[in-house]
């Protein structure tokens, strides 16, 4: 009964911690929708600034990454 | 804690089953986070990565960056050459173009300096011929002159004659300078 | 949790395992994985190392001038990372380059090969992606002190900010500074890992489901040319993240 109980507060907390991925979303959203109002208001500068904007968008998702390892690890290693 | 029944359940299971994998096949949890595995994985990846980075370094990436270097330098002389010979082109039509402007201030020279030639024979011509005709016409003149002066002393001499025949003829008696006279009187009045 | 599992497999039914393809077996025979048995990884791991043969030894041997359609890849791949580093790291991170190019060809080509039906995908495991993200965390390291000494510690010190905030950004560039690896090895292989699982759920669902199975095989097809997408620009991530690390080691500060 007990350990059915952790299971389920394993399972819940893992469903919890896929919200923080929502939020990755919603800045990786921001960043690329950022770049294509950027680009298209100068379009001759976008082609240089394609690093920038996947370094921003891989630095908003590192965030929400965290809260995918955390679901990970509650799911499978604790 | 999930890995205590793993561990209690392992002899049961086949030999081949490990602490990841059941009795089927499938997988315990997170393959990722089987530790058994990660030696395997880490050793085979070291293997591959320096065999890779060999293979890389040694030969692909200079021979690359060779067969660039050498195509930009092709491309470069290509470029001087075309250059050049494009440079040549416009030397060559600058060459002809000026050739033809010259032949062309010589022709109109060669045009005028005819022309001026005939013009200058037609002048002469035309001169001579004036002259021919002003000579001819003054010697028609002078012709003319001396025989309207013939005629007149022709006239004169035939009016003396007949004034003298007159006077004769009526019996006068002639005296040839008082006719003369008389007559050349009658005649300028 | 385990004996979950096992039930679930044990019931038939819906018999979805998308974890299933992850497993790391021995390539000959039964036995356990000790650290120097051929397993699949190492087939897989193999199989990448035969196509940048072919790509980059096979296809360029004539040093054409004109280059054959291969060559021209390769000499793509060349172009396309050798300006990262440069455009990144500056002229001086250019003796990066074989480094960076390895870790390139490496994650794009298990990423690529991993896309093939009934492969095993390297980069999908963290225990991988950790080791190429370890060395790249220890490279910047080393690097960065050996040649700037302590100097390479000022990038902690954000010296535009105002000063009351400065010990308070330090504390975070110095854990965002360790947490580097974390991010950079999880985005990689939990990226691949998701996908992989995602594809094979609806695999699981298709052959559940009867006719109405073209509906998961279309949706299949849609996540499958979205893998490619994500293949690629996870392995450009990877790379040119590892610019942007080297970039602190090696360049001037930009703080």
């Amino acid at each position: 009964m007990e350990g059915e109980l952790a299971l389920l507060g394993k399972y819940i907390g893992a469903g919890l911690a896929t919200i923080g991925l929502g939020g990755a979303g919603i800045g990786v959203g921001h960043i690329a929708g950022n770049f294509l109002a950027g680009a298209l208001r100068n379009p001759s500068a976008a082609p240089s600034q394609m690093a920038n904007l996947f370094v921003g968008i891989a630095f908003a998702e590192a965030l929400g990454i965290f809260s995918f390892l955390v679901a990970l690890l509650l799911m499978f290693a604790v | 804690m999930a890995t205590e029944p793993i561990l209690e359940e392992a002899p049961i299971l086949e030999e081949a089953a490990g602490q990841c994998v059941n009795a089927h096949g499938g997988a315990i949890g997170m393959p990722q986070l089987c530790p058994e595995w990660i030696p395997n994985q880490v050793f085979w990846l070291l293997v591959t990565l320096v065999v890779m980075f060999l293979i890389l370094s040694r030969i692909a990436l200079p021979r690359i960056g060779a067969v660039l270097a050498e195509r930009k330098g092709t491309i470069t002389n290509d470029l001087a050459a075309a250059e050049e010979l494009k440079q040549k082109a416009q030397a060559a039509e600058k060459a002809y173009n000026d050739a033809l402007a010259m032949a062309r201030t010589e022709a109109s020279k060669i045009v005028a300096a005819a022309k001026a030639d005939i013009q200058k024979d037609l002048d002469a011509a035309t001169a001579r011929a004036d002259v021919e005709i002003s000579a001819k016409t003054a010697e028609s003149e002078k012709k003319i002159a001396e025989i309207r002066a013939g005629a007149l002393e022709a006239v004169d001499a035939v009016a003396k004659d007949t004034a003298e025949a007159l006077v004769a003829h009526l019996g006068g008696k002639v005296d040839p300078a008082a006719v003369s006279a008389a007559v050349s009187a009658r005649l300028k009045g | 949790m385990a004996t979950g599992t096992e039930e679930h497999a044990a019931e038939g039914g819906l018999a979805i395992h998308p974890m299933d393809q992850f497993i790391v077996k021995p390539l000959f025979g039964d036995g356990p994985v000790h650290w120097y048995t051929p397993t699949n990884v190492t087939l897989w791991m193999g199989i990448a190392v035969v196509v940048l043969l072919g790509i980059f030894v096979l296809a360029t041997r004539h040093r054409g001038i004109i280059p054959s359609r291969l060559q021209s890849v390769a000499e793509l791949f060349y172009g396309f990372i050798y300006n990262m580093v440069e455009d990144v790291t500056g002229h001086e991170g250019a003796k990066f380059f074989p480094y960076i190019m390895t870790l390139f060809m490496f994650i794009f080509l298990a990423n690529m090969l991993g896309l093939l039906p009934m492969s095993f995908t390297v980069t999908s495991h963290i225990a991988v992606t950790a080791v190429l993200a370890l060395m790249v965390f220890l490279t910047v390291t080393l690097v960065g002190f050996y040649r700037k000494g302590l100097g390479f510690l000022s990038m902690f010190w954000v010296s535009s900010a105002p000063l009351v905030l400065r010990p308070v950004l330090a504390v975070i560039e110095v854990i965002s500074y360790f947490v580097r690896p974390l991010s950079h090895s999880i985005r990689l292989g939990g990226n691949l890992m998701a996908g992989h699982a995602v594809i094979k759920v609806f695999a699981g669902f298709a052959g559940a489901m009867g006719i109405a199975s073209v509906v998961p095989i279309i949706a299949i097809a849609g996540i499958y040319g979205l893998e490619l997408l994500v293949a690629a620009v996870q392995a450009y991530v990877f790379t040119i993240l590892t610019c942007v690390y080297l970039r602190d080691a090696v360049g001037e500060a930009h703080h």
